[in-house]
């Protein structure tokens, strides 16, 4: 209980540092949110065990912190440093860490779970007890590759559970506009598969039914959706003023939020204190504050870095632009031809 | 006939031979694809391949090309060596998003590599129309972190796909369907068929010009080469790419410099095609050595038609090659 509760407070309070030094100038790109959120990345991340791989989508930073990624790797990947994850190639939590079972999102949505299948095929190959796990918005859901990934999944009996995050907006669009379906459980019968539907507020919940599928996947029995109704409480990015909202919507939601109904819920039974629960949050945010001193001073990758790493062998980086190499002298040309050519022409 | 150490092979065959070799070599090989199993894939180029290595590594997938290719990055972040079948090239355009934004950019964004295959019968000539027939490597000519190969013969094919499958990057593999069957080469039995990635091949000799071509478009360039050298004496130099890219500059631009001429040949259509950047980069390399423009023979800008007599259209033939060089020799 206790450490959930950290990890939740972690996500919120890292993300609120991340826009700090959004708006101080200190994130290159992009950043993007997940308030009201937080509970279904956590409980999630929280029921995997090793050897386990996740691949969270754009809005779970609670899982990869629920997975043991440091909220220093997190603020590198937004500060686009040369010590980041990704080296500073690429930016949110777009990081794949095969050691810790993390499988990074790309923009385009939907295709991290046809990748995340190869993964799950491979233990099914290998004969080794591990699952895999991954989140999608209602949004995501409608991509094609979406469809095709969990059809292959469901066909080849994966050991997969993924998470359907109906959180009612994709960027500006709300997801009845986006689909005509009512229970978003009831997809899940168009792969054959089984379906849950938790209240994506309540993190013990979706740990409960995180814990049941991934159990299920464990023993051979294939994939689970697991919706979670929950909610996008900020706009799509830091650009983006949710004007498309309606305010009532909003604070009905407000008033469900995942980590106070937590904090209540637990000093309403007895797990914490008011004060053992500002302990936690004195503590998050003196990591933060170590954390944040330490990854400012550090530097971008150094520019000449952009050429490397394209395929396996360093002979095969991209060729340094002729434009900004040593330029021959013209002095040898004659009408454009070097005089030695000509002497053996 | 066959010589003693050889045995005749077919194009298909030995293809067929650099993916057994390559799984009985290797456990972590394995293929995926659509009906590739059971039924022994669409030119049965995978038949018995079920019953020697089970269904854990000849894998029927659904008919879900982004799906296939993603669950092979994914296996290959995971160590595993996987060669995904796409049943006819044309139907890598599903698999676009996945091949682009996920397996190429896989290593540069996050230093983890996906190295795999994908292979499937590209080009035209088989009367097969417009979703059976195209060839594809300029539709991804400009995505970096992909590497190309495109043999023209059985023991490039053989060798370049064990290469392709031990790379640790993903390789698009083309294979001309019209090649499958026709062609047939002796192979050695007794040495290992291995051809590196990148290095492209002198197919014949020559002083007066240079052509550069790959896949199928090797028989009709050497067809053009010796009707050339019969009737007017010119010696036509051949330069097979066999991998597109990372692709072999010093190889042509080496030759050019010999030659002073470039004809470049290939089968996908003009615009936006390999011949373009050949020409420049040749433009930058060897301009100085140049006798003469440098000149290419294509299809046509369209797509691939059906009908016998719109698909020869279509298609760059040996009449088309010898004028090109004529034109280039008296230029």
């Amino acid at each position: 209980m206790h450490a959930l509760y950290r990890l939740l407070w972690l996500t919120r309070a890292l993300e609120e540092r991340l826009e700090t030094i959004f708006k101080q100038g200190h994130v290159v790109g992009g950043l993007y949110r997940s308030l009201g959120q937080e509970a279904t990345a956590v409980g999630c991340g929280y029921a995997l065990a090793n050897g386990d791989w996740i691949a969270p989508s754009i809005r779970d930073l609670g899982a990869l912190l629920a997975r043991g990624v440091h909220p220093r790797d997190v603020l590198r990947q937004y500060t686009a440093r040369g010590t980041s994850l990704c080296a500073g190639k690429d930016n949110t939590n777009h990081f794949t860490v095969p050691a810790m079972g993390i499988l990074g999102p790309i923009s385009p949505l939907g295709t991290q779970l046809c990748v995340l299948n190869g993964v799950a095929l491979s233990f099914r190959t290998r004969r080794e007890p591990h699952v895999c796990f991954t989140f999608q918005g209602d949004g995501a859901s409608r991509t094609g590759t979406s469809h095709e990934g969990l059809a292959m999944a469901a066909a080849l009996n994966l050991p997969i559970v993924v998470v359907l995050q109906h959180n009612r907006w994709a960027f500006g669009t709300p997801s009845t506009a986006e689909a005509a379906v009512e229970d978003w459980a009831d997809v899940a019968g168009a792969y054959g598969v089984p379906a849950v539907t938790v209240d994506g507020n309540d993190v013990l919940q979706v740990y409960d039914a995180a814990a049941q599928a991934i159990a299920r996947a464990r023993a051979g029995d294939g994939m689970t959706i697991i919706v979670a109704e929950t909610y996008r409480m900020l706009g799509h990015a830091q650009h983006d003023a949710q004007k498309y909202v309606p305010d009532e919507e909003l604070s009905e939601w407000k008033d469900h939020d995942p980590i106070q109904s937590f904090a209540d819920y637990l000093v309403a039974f007895g797990f914490e204190s008011g004060s053992s629960l500002e302990h936690i949050r004195a503590d998050v945010a003196a990591e933060l504050d170590e954390a944040t001193d330490e990854v400012l001073v550090e530097a971008y990758p150094a520019a000449e870095e952009a050429r490397t790493r394209v395929y396996g062998d360093p002979m095969l980086d991209a060729d340094v632009p002729w434009t900004r190499r040593p330029v021959p002298g013209y002095e040898g040309l004659v009408r454009g031809r070097p005089a030695a050519n000509l002497e053996g022409a | 006939m066959a010589n003693a150490g050889t045995v005749e092979t077919t194009y298909l065959g030995a293809i067929r031979e650099a993916l057994q070799e390559e799984m009985r070599a290797d456990d972590s090989v394995f293929l995926l694809g659509e009906d590739i199993g059971a039924y022994g894939g669409a030119f049965k180029l995978t038949e018995g391949f079920l019953d020697e290595f089970g269904p854990d590594r000849v894998i029927d997938t659904p008919i879900s090309e982004a799906a296939i290719v993603g669950a092979a990055i994914g296996a290959a972040h995971m160590g595993l060596k996987p060669v995904a079948e796409m049943q006819f090239i044309d139907f890598i355009a599903p698999a676009f998003d996945m091949i682009v934004n996920f397996a190429a950019k896989s290593r540069y964004r996050t230093g983890i590599g996906a190295g795999l295959v994908i292979r499937g019968p590209c080009g035209a000539g088989a009367r097969s129309g417009p979703f059976h027939s195209q060839s594809v490597e300029s539709y991804f000519a400009n995505v970096s972190g992909l590497k190309m190969v495109a043999p023209a013969r059985a023991y490039d094919a053989k060798g370049l796909l064990r290469a392709a499958i031990r790379d640790p990057d993903p390789v698009l593999f083309f294979e001309h369907k019209f090649l499958y069957r026709r062609i047939k080469e002796d192979l050695p039995t007794d040495e290992e068929v291995f051809v590196p990635l990148g290095q492209a091949r002198t197919h014949r000799e020559g002083s007066d010009l240079t052509i550069v071509t790959y896949g199928a478009m090797l028989y009709k360039s050497t067809d053009a080469a010796d009707r050339i050298a019969r009737e007017d004496g010119s010696e036509v130099e051949i330069i097979d790419l066999r991998t597109l890219r990372p692709l072999d500059t010093e190889a042509i631009v080496e030759s050019v410099k010999r030659t002073g001429r470039l004809l470049i040949v290939h089968e996908a259509p003009r615009f936006g095609g390999f011949a373009g950047e050949i020409t420049a980069q040749v433009c930058e390399e060897a301009f100085e050595w140049l006798d003469a423009p440098i000149r290419r023979v294509t299809a046509i800008d369209t797509p691939v038609p059906y009908a016998p007599t719109l698909e020869d259209y279509y298609l760059p033939g040996e009449d088309d090659i010898v004028a090109a060089a004529r034109w280039l020799l008296a230029y």
